[in-house]
C-alpha cells in the first residue's frame, strides 16, 4: 500500500540506474541520515554512544571492508584483525609523528598503508581459493599481530606493548582520547562510515563491483570476457584492506583509546567480522550494518536482561550470552543462509503486494 | 553456397594444432581455417575434440604444437585476456552465467573491456564514470531488444529457465561486440521451438553485425541449415571439412558418426 513502484515511471537509463530507483526507498534512506547526524548526536547519552554506537559503527565499516573482498569478490579472508590491527598501528604511528596533517587525513592514509599490505596479503588468491586461501590469511592474522607485539618501533619502545592515541581535533573540537566529547566521536565515526557506504555502493554497482562479482560467480567464463583475475582479486583485497584500515585506525583512536595487538587485535576479531557478514548477508552493503548491528547489539541486549532484569550473576549471564549467539547464528544459517539482508528484501517484495495479494 | 556472402579472407587460422592432456591426445595436428563473415560448425561424436578446439582458440588450454593466426597475428598459443580483447568472445556447452547477478549486469560485464574509468571516479560514480555507465547500458539495451529479454532485465539469471539462461548467456557474449564468436553448443537441451529462436538470433548475428560464428552443434539438421562451412573431427582427428551438402556425402565421415562395418 505504501511501498510499490507502480507509476514511478523510469525515461532515462540515469534514473534506472540510481542508487535508490523507488521512491520510498530514498525516503527511508533520509530518515536514516537525518536520525543519524541529527536526531541521534542530540539524544544520546555517553553510555549509548560508548558502549552501543561506537562499536556498531566501527565493525560495521570493518564487516563492510570485508564484504567486499568475501561477499562480492568471493574471497574467503580471516585476518580482518591483523589488518584492523595495520590500520590501528598506522594511525598511531602517524600521529605521533605527523600531527598537523589532521586526524582525517591520518585516517585515510592508514587506510591506504593497510590496502597495501592487504594486497600484499591477497597474492596467494591468485593460486589457491576457498578454504586453502582462508587459511593463508590467517597466516597475515597472526604474523601481523606477532610482528606488532615483536617489533618495539610500532609502539614508539613503549614497555607495557600498548600505543595510547594522543589527543586530536578536528575544527577545534578534540575527537581523541577520554575527554572528548562522545558526540563528536559519534559525528566523526559516522561520516566516515556513511561516505564509506556510500563508495562501496557505488563501486558494487559500476564496473569493478561486476568484474569481483564474475570472479565469484564463474572465474573461468570472467576471465575468457576479459576480466583479469590478478587485478579483480587485488584490487577487491586492496579496497577491502582499505575499509578494514580505517575501522582499525577508528577501533583504537577513537573508540579504545588505547590497544595492546594481543587483546586488541586476535583471531576472534576476525571470526566476528567473518560473523557479521554471513548472518547479515554476503554480497549487501545493508547486510554488513545488520549484521554489524545484530552481534553489537544482541550481546549487550541479552546481558541487560539477564543480569538487570533476572539478576543472574555476571559469569553465568556471560556463559549463557556465549551460548544464546551460537544458536542463533546456527538457526539463522538453517532458517536463512543469505542472511538478514535477504529477510529485508523478501519484506520488501511482500510489502509490494500488501494488502491485495492478487 | 553461402547464406551472407562470406568474404574469402581468412580471419583465424589453425594449423597444426596438437594438444594432449598425459597421455590422451585430445587434438593431433588440427588445421582449418575461418573466413570471415561465415558460420563455420565443428562436428564430431562425443570426445572428438570440438570443445578443446574452442578452448585452445580462446587460450583457455595451451597446446604443446600448432600455430594459431588471428587477424594476421601467428602465435603459439592465445591468453584469454588477449583472446577478449582481441574480439573473441564465447558462450559456455555447460552455461557459465554469473548466477547470483542480475540479466542486466551478466551482459554489463560482457562490456568490461569497453569500459575504462578507474577506482576513484567509480567509487565517485561522478562525472566519466557515470557517462561511461550510461552509455555502455544503452548498448546492452540494445542487445537486450535484439534478443528480445526485456522482461528479465533486472531477475537473477540463475532463477531463468535454461533456453533464457542461453540466450543471455548469447547476450553477454555479443556485448563485447566480438570479431569472431564461439558457440558451444547453443542449443543443447533445447526444444524445436527454442532451436528455431536460437538458429535465428545466430543467423541474425551474422548478417546484421558481420560476426563471424563458429559453433559446435549435435543437431545435423540445424547444422545443415545455418552453416556455410562445416569441420569434422573424430578422436582429435580433422577428418573433413567443406560445405554441408559435401560433408553430408563424405563417406569418412558417415564411418565416424555410424561406425564402420567389419565384413
Amino acid at each position: 500500500m505504501f511501498y510499490r513502484e507502480t507509476g514511478q515511471y523510469k525515461t532515462t537509463y540515469s534514473a534506472d540506474q540510481a542508487l535508490f530507483p523507488i521512491a520510498q526507498d530514498r525516503y527511508v534512506i533520509y530518515a536514516v541520515l537525518f536520525g543519524t547526524f541529527v536526531v541521534v548526536p542530540m539524544v544520546a547519552n555517553e553510555y549509548w554512544i560508548n558502549a552501543i554506537l561506537l562499536p556498531f559503527l566501527i565493525y560495521s565499516l570493518a564487516a563492510l571492508g570485508l564484504n567486499i573482498l568475501t561477499g562480492y569478490c568471493g574471497q574467503v579472508s580471516l585476518g580482518t584483525g591483523g589488518f584492523m590491527a595495520v590500520g590501528a598501528f598506522s594511525v598511531y604511528k602517524l600521529m605521533v609523528a605527523f600531527p598537523e596533517l589532521g586526524f582525517i587525513t591520518l585516517v585515510l592514509i592508514s587506510g591506504l598503508i593497510t590496502a597495501a599490505v592487504g594486497t600484499f596479503f591477497g597474492l596467494p588468491s591468485l593460486r589457491i581459493k576457498g578454504f586453502y586461501l582462508a587459511v593463508a590469511t590467517l597466516a597475515s592474522q597472526f604474523f601481523l599481530v606477532w610482528l606488532f607485539n615483536k617489533v618495539g618501533w610500532f609502539v614508539n619502545y613503549n614497555a607495557t606493548g600498548m600505543i595510547t592515541s594522543p589527543p586530536m581535533t578536528i575544527f577545534g573540537v578534540l575527537i581523541t582520547g577520554p575527554s572528548a566529547p562522545p558526540a563528536a566521536k559519534y559525528l566523526l565515526c559516522a561520516s566516515i562510515v556513511a561516505i564509506s557506504a556510500l563508495a562501496a555502493k557505488n563501486l558494487a554497482r559500476g564496473r569493478l563491483g561486476r568484474n569481483w562479482m564474475a570472479i565469484r560467480d564463474m572465474d573461468i567464463a570472467a576471465e575468457l570476457i576479459g576480466v583479469r583475475p590478478l587485478r579483480a582479486k587485488l584490487s577487491a583485497f586492496a579496497v577491502s584492506s582499505f575499509f578494514i584500515g580505517m575501522a582499525g585506525a577508528l577501533y583504537f583512536a577513537v573508540w579504545l583509546g588505547s590497544a595492546e595487538p594481543t587483546e586488541a587485535f586476535d583471531i576472534n576479531q576476525s571470526f566476528l567480522v567473518l560473523f557479521m557478514i554471513i548472518i547479515g548477508g554476503l554480497g549487501s552493503v545493508l547486510g554488513s550494518f545488520l549484521g554489524a548491528a545484530f552481534l553489537v547489539l544482541l550481546p549487550i541486549l541479552l546481558k541487560n536482561i539477564l543480569v538487570d532484569g533476572f539478576g543472574t550473576n555476571i559469569a553465568l549471564a556471560a556463559h549463557i550470552e556465549i551460548m544464546t549467539i551460537g544458536v542463533l547464528i546456527i538457526a539463522f544459517l538453517i532458517i536463512e543462509p543469505h542472511g538478514l539482508a535477504r529477510l529485508w528484501r523478501i519484506a520488501k517484495e511482500k510489502l509490494r503486494l500488501w494488502p491485495f495479494p492478487y | 553456397m553461402t547464406i551472407n556472402g562470406a568474404s574469402s579472407e581468412i580471419l583465424l587460422k589453425v594449423e597444426d594444432v596438437s594438444l594432449a592432456f598425459g597421455g590422451i591426445k585430445a587434438l593431433d595436428s588440427v588445421s582449418f581455417d575461418t573466413r570471415k563473415g561465415e558460420i563455420l560448425a565443428i562436428i564430431g561424436p562425443n570426445g572428438a575434440g570440438k570443445s578443446s578446439m574452442l578452448n585452445v582458440i580462446n587460450g583457455f588450454y595451451h597446446p604443446q604444437q600448432g600455430t594459431i593466426t588471428y587477424k594476421g597475428q601467428t602465435r603459439k598459443q592465445m591468453r584469454p585476456y588477449q583472446a577478449a580483447s582481441q574480439g573473441i568472445a564465447r558462450t559456455f556447452q555447460n552455461i557459465a552465467l554469473f548466477k547470483g547477478m542480475s540479466t542486466l549486469d551478466n551482459i554489463m560485464t560482457g562490456r568490461n573491456l569497453k569500459m575504462k574509468t578507474n577506482l576513484f571516479w567509480q567509487a565517485l560514480y561522478i562525472g566519466p564514470a557515470r557517462a561511461e555507465e550510461l552509455k555502455n547500458r544503452e548498448a546492452v539495451e540494445k542487445i537486450i531488444d535484439f534478443l528480445d529479454i526485456q522482461a528479465i532485465r533486472q531477475k537473477a539469471v540463475g532463477k531463468l529457465p535454461y533456453g533464457l539462461q542461453k540466450r543471455v548467456e548469447l547476450g553477454r557474449a555479443l556485448a563485447a561486440e566480438p570479431d569472431l564468436l564461439l558457440l558451444d553448443e547453443p542449443m543443447a537441451g533445447m526444444n524445436s521451438e527454442e532451436k528455431e529462436d536460437m538458429s535465428r538470433f545466430i543467423i541474425d548475428v551474422n548478417m546484421e553485425y558481420g560476426t563471424t560464428i563458429i559453433l559446435i552443434e549435435h543437431d545435423m539438421s540445424v547444422v545443415m541449415d545455418i552453416s556455410d562451412r562445416v569441420v569434422v573431427l573424430d578422436y582429435g582427428r580433422h577428418i573433413a571439412d567443406g560445405e554441408p551438402h559435401e560433408i553430408r556425402a563424405n563417406k569418412e565421415v558417415i564411418d565416424a558418426y555410424l561406425g564402420v562395418s567389419h565384413e
